[in-house]
């Protein structure tokens, strides 16, 4: 049985997360079918390593929206019955893969960072509670199963392919939402994705009172101010200066983290750093799994301290 | 003209923990609840819409046990108009969705607003697995909404990396929201009070059908390699901080 992966593509680029599904597939094992659906499918490159097959489903759309990937979808699991649909967790598959799922009563699981295959059935892992518990899910036997795995789980799969290419048709449908355009968020006076230092504030400094703190902070030790999602909603530090995945992917050399508790989007932002020291005055934090070193301890006393001898 | 919020009261696991017999399940006992954030966001996006559109309504739905009141008293505090509770317990987004459906349906709704996922779960698909059953268009994932009460809506999708994408949905539809796009009101004392009074209709849920998936197990995370501790007074964690940053960029 077949694993069809469903390629995320943007602007006329194919996104990272597309090789890392398929170094999944080949995980999983049976011939590996990469779909590419877009307006010109056959200028966006995923023959990698391990793929079998690519299917160009061409669209009026260049770009993605949501009924016409789920039209899209819905026929190619109608035609193929893989055993599993493999697709990114991420804002795109978010708007139509639970739809698929919910239309033919198939498995479906988001979030997943394991996958195992016992017999004929995928057995998935993803976090339960916060992530503070990891869960087993099965699936329906015998029918197909939509998987959406965290992005960064699976190393990418890079090296060119040597698979075939089907042209699948598709009869246009009525789109009920619609692409208008793409717009940047606002550009910052910083790129801190370039930056070697970066002092990372979260959710514990717990007030916008402390921010001026910890600019100052930054300035003594020589690193750049970024901080972690919450702050950004709360609307006390520009977007610019986000880490995660809804921000900026950084790879400073020293991450230092504090009052950040490193939720699963943050974690992906930041993990590649050289060097990642945290401080949180939660032990069970999730941050300290990723961190070199860690101090359990208030972030408040540390920075003082560190004002004063840097 | 109606809006209808999915809500959630999600469940707040502490430092400890222990399973149930079975080991599929968290022992309750280990679990605080709160309303979701995301769906804190959901209200306000709906309270001002209202307030810009006047004559409005605004329901509150959640799905859960009498427990899960919670979140539809929190909600009613920051100022919805009426609250109905399913009473089924859901662990996976489809079957939640079908809960839904019969309640947010049996309300004709103009617009359905839900949060992109909860805390607790994060599973990201409730909310497009409601739309799909109720036959409406959907954007997820939404950090701001336009819309006139009437025709399409101009919503924008909050990709990653800092893209967005403005989409033009026809409306009924259904709007998984992103936090950041407000920030949701406190209620004050008196409407906490009132919100404590005010009737919950509760309504069976309909056929629930099969499940995304059943969970075979829980289980404490591996422990990894593991940050190597830094122990001492906040100066001693201090220094050594310092240290190990000075060394790294050296």
């Amino acid at each position: 049985m077949s694993v069809l992966v469903v390629a995320e593509h943007l602007q006329g680029r194919v996104r990272d997360v597309t090789y890392e599904l398929i170094t999944a597939a080949r995980e999983l094992g049976g011939p590996v079918v990469v779909a590419v659906i877009g307006s010109d499918p056959g200028s966006l490159d995923v023959n990698r390593t391990g793929v079998d097959e690519i299917v160009h489903v061409r669209v009026e759309q260049e770009e993605f929206e949501s009924d016409v990937y789920q039209h899209a979808l819905e026929a190619l699991v109608n035609e193929r019955r893989p055993r599993a649909v493999l697709l990114g967790f991420t804002v795109n598959s978010m708007g139509f893969a639970p739809a698929v799922a919910t239309k033919f009563g198939l498995g479906l699981a988001t979030d997943v960072f394991a996958l195992a295959l016992e017999g004929a059935s995928v057995v998935a892992t993803r976090a339960f509670y916060g992530s503070k518990v990891h869960g087993e899910v099965e699936f329906v036997p015998d029918e197909p199963v939509v998987l959406l795995l965290r992005p960064t789980a699976w190393a990418p799969s890079l090296d060119a392919g040597q698979a075939t290419t089907t042209e699948h048709e598709l009869a246009p449908i009525v789109s009920r939402a619609r692409h208008k355009e793409f717009t940047e968020a606002p550009k910052g006076d910083v790129d801190i994705t370039t930056a070697d230092f970066l002092l990372s504030i979260g959710r514990g400094i717990g007030e916008q009172e402390s921010i001026p703190q910890f600019e100052e902070l930054a300035e003594k030790l020589g690193a750049t101010l970024s901080v972690s999602r919450p702050i950004v909603d709360a609307g006390w530090m520009p977007s610019s200066r986000q880490v995660g995945q809804s921000g900026k992917t950084v790879k400073a050399k020293v991450y230092l983290a504090l009052g950040i508790s490193g939720a699963v989007q943050h974690l992906a932002g930041m993990k590649a750093s050289d060097t990642i020291i945290a401080v949180n005055t939660d032990p069970e934090a999730a941050i300290f799994g990723v961190a070199h070193y860690g101090a359990v301890a208030d972030l408040f006393d540390v920075a003082e301290e560190l004002a004063k001898i840097a | 003209m109606k809006l209808v919020v999915a809500v959630k009261q999600i469940k707040i696991l502490g430092d400890e923990v222990e399973f149930t017999a079975d080991g599929r399940d968290v022992d309750p006992d280990f679990l605080d609840r709160a309303l979701n954030e995301w769906d804190a966001c959901a209200t306000e996006e709906a309270l001002q819409l209202r307030e810009r559109l006047g004559d409005c309504e605004v329901v509150v739905v959640t799905v859960g046990d009498d427990e899960s009141e919670g979140a539809l008293r929190r909600c009613l505090a920051m100022g919805a108009d009426r609250a109905i509770r399913v009473d089924a317990r859901t662990l996976d987004p489809i079957t939640t969705a079908r809960a839904l459906a019969g309640a947010v349906m049996g309300e004709s709704p103009d617009l359905v607003l839900c949060g992109v996922q909860s805390a607790d779960s994060v599973q990201g698909a409730t909310g497009v697995a409601l739309a799909q059953l109720l036959g409406l268009p959907r954007v997820a994932v939404v950090n701001r909404v336009e819309w006139s009460g009437s025709g399409p809506a101009t919503v924008q999708r909050e990709l990653e990396g800092g893209l967005v994408d403005v989409v033009e949905v026809d409306t009924p539809a259904v709007l998984t929201i992103q936090t950041g796009i407000n920030q949701p009101r406190y209620a004050n004392l008196r409407a906490i009070k009132q919100a404590e009074q005010q009737e919950i209709t509760v309504v069976p849920a309909a056929d629930e059908g099969s499940p995304a998936f059943t969970v075979r197990r829980m289980f404490a995370p591996p422990r990894g390699e593991g940050a190597t501790m830094l122990d001492g007074s906040p100066a001693e964690v201090a220094q050594s901080i310092l240290d190990i940053v000075r060394e790294r960029l050296a």
